[in-house]
């Protein structure tokens, strides 16, 4: 049954990333990108971590992706290109090709390696149960705002610079537009 | 590994097949269909029946007694209409995008407590053919995320449908419905997050186990505050008036389905009351109590004749059936919002005052858990939210100005 369920998560997140590279037109590969994220939600829920996979759904397929899409609609630019006489050159894709195939060595590596110490590291994360379905979420809240409070304060902030460093930026006075 | 197992007959792999649990699972899931595609059918002969007597019409009035077969009789005819695909159609994404919206409306229907005994500590549970089960399709341990991730999936019906249309008013109209149901998906978000709060837990039979009298329903309980903005996002979510500037036909010819016809059309139709729907029952779920009678102090509302068990059915059903004619009323009395109104509304009001009540909760539990006097908390807290709700209206105000004086246009 769980290998029935991860085999079809599997395929899923496996189709959806080669869509995403593959398609030509970028709605189709983003659309591609939310059969991924779904694919990953799946595999969550298999593991028990019905919060992560929700947070998942909610945060990349419903507002991330949607973005995407916005803009992608937005700037018009939502016609298939022809990746052929696309002015990648002779040295992207060659470079390209050595990173890609150098990044999956590294993850690979790291996966396997790291398999035993993980395995075996810390008390592990407590899953839902029908005794206490909120088990898993109390103990992700009480390690983000407590244990890691200061990390996720800071982590908001930045977003917030973020934020403000963009408007600022993308904020054209009129003595600019006019000079331009 | 047995062709059983393998199709996840008997979910828990205990080998013994229990055959009363999983029938019970698959007539709920019947029950569950069939009773929202015929509530979808008859909530669309009431809002055309209410809104034709708000405007001094009759309505429907032909087809079956007082016009109730109306609906099934438009069914039939976009059933028989010619399915067009427009030329410059995205020819997958154009097929896709009706089920896209239609799914998650009925997914969404899953997670609602339809009924049961939830009086004397009973928790939902009923028994049937000598199962405890409740009468819920699903009730998973992070419900109401479920519902809110439910919903963000809704947006790329609406979106690709415009966009896959291949023709510009439709695509302004899937432009706008993007932008509008992420924005309010936000304020919807943060006032969902005070429940959650009083609750203390996420599934929907566990919030409405905990409304158990009058004084402890969440309307009370939150505060009033973020009902109030939950309604409001939940209409802007549903594309509803005043907020269907998604469909608006006076601007956008017909919004983002204007290219569809028959049956594709038709499941964007039924998707939009189906949503209703279960918006209302999702709405009487969180703040009202779902299935739990009305009880004041000891004594409990109790409808004579009928078995606990089906009262809670009947409890739901009449609840419901006031915010589905709350929302007809909407669409009867409110004229459109304009778009930047619509997005005044959402950012500079409704995140930041759900937001704020939010803020006022946490501080009043915090206070009641440390001991503290809440006559100082409460009131400090309230000053808080009121000087950075003056302070916040300072700063749009100055940055009206600033705007002003640039010419920036944005």
């Amino acid at each position: 049954m769980e290998l029935f369920v991860f085999v079809c998560a599997a395929i899923m997140v496996l189709v959806g990333a080669l869509g995403v590279v593959l398609r030509s037109n970028p709605v189709h590969a983003a659309l591609s990108m939310i059969l991924t994220l779904f694919g990953v939600a799946v595999l969550f829920v298999a593991r028990e971590a019905n919060f992560l996979a929700a947070v998942q759904v909610i945060v990349y397929a419903g507002a991330i992706v949607v973005l995407f899409l916005f803009v992608i609609m937005l700037l018009g630019v939502d016609r298939a290109e022809d990746l052929r006489t696309e002015p990648l050159g002779n040295v992207q894709r060659p470079l390209a090709l050595v990173l890609g195939i150098g990044m999956f060595a590294l993850l690979t590596t790291a996966v396997v390696r790291s398999r035993d110490s993980l395995r075996f590291k810390g008390d592990g994360v407590k899953t839902a149960t029908l005794e206490d379905a909120d088990g898993n979420i109390r103990q992700i809240a009480r390690s983000i705002f407590g244990d890691y409070v200061v990390a996720f304060e800071l982590t908001s902030v930045l977003l917030i610079v973020a934020v403000v460093g963009t408007v600022v930026l993308a904020r054209r006075r009129k003595s600019e537009r006019t000079a331009s | 590994m047995s062709v059983v197992s393998f199709l996840a007959i008997d979910p828990l792999l205990e080998g013994d097949l229990l055959w009363t649990p999983l029938l019970i699972v698959l007539v709920k899931v019947l029950v569950v269909f069939v009773v929202g595609l015929v509530a979808t059918m008859l909530m669309v002969w009431f809002e055309r029946k209410a809104i034709a007597g708000m405007q001094n019409r009759i309505g429907p009035n032909k087809a079956g007694p007082f016009g109730l077969l109306q609906t099934l009789a438009d069914g039939i005819k976009l059933f028989f209409k010619e399915d067009l695909l427009p030329e410059r159609a995205d020819k997958f994404v154009y097929r896709l995008a009706p089920y896209l919206s239609f799914v998650p409306a009925f997914l969404a229907f899953a997670i609602i407590p339809l009924g049961g005994d939830f009086r004397d500590g009973n928790g939902g549970f009923v028994t049937w053919f000598g199962e405890t089960t409740r009468v819920q399709l699903a009730d998973p341990p992070v419900g109401v995320l479920f519902a809110l991730a439910i919903s963000s999936i809704a947006v790329y019906g609406i979106m690709l449908a415009g966009w896959s249309s291949g023709s510009k008013y439709p695509l302004l109209g899937s432009v706008r419905a993007s932008a509008q149901m992420v924005s309010y998906e936000a304020s919807l978000g943060l006032s969902l997050a005070a429940v959650i709060l009083v609750c203390g837990t996420l599934s929907t039979s566990g919030i409405v186990d905990a409304q158990s009298s009058l004084g402890s329903w969440n309307l009370v309980a939150t505060g009033v505050v973020p009902f109030l903005i939950f309604l409001v996002s939940a209409t802007a979510e549903l594309n509803r008036p005043p907020f269907d500037l998604v469909e608006a036909e006076q601007e956008l010819v017909g919004g983002f389905n204007t290219e569809y016809s028959s049956i594709r059309f038709a499941l964007f139709f039924l998707a939009e009351f189906m949503n209703t729907i279960t918006m209302s029952a999702f709405i009487v779920t969180l703040f009202f109590g779902g299935p739990q009678p009305i009880t004041i102090g000891g004594t409990t509302l109790d409808i004579p004749l009928i078995p606990n068990g089906l009262e809670g059915t009947v409890w739901l059903l009449l609840k419901v059936l006031v915010f589905l004619y709350i929302y007809v009323w909407f669409r009867g009395t409110l004229p459109r919002f304009r778009y930047d109104q619509l997005m005044d509304l959402g950012w500079k009001f409704l995140i930041p005052s759900s937001l704020g009540w939010f803020m006022l909760l946490a501080a009043q539990r915090l206070a009641d858990d440390r001991g503290w006097d809440q006559w100082i908390v409460v009131p400090m807290s309230l000053a808080v939210i009121v000087v950075a709700f003056v302070m916040m209206q300072l700063a749009f105000r100055a940055s009206d100005r600033n705007r002003e004086a640039e010419g920036v246009q944005f």
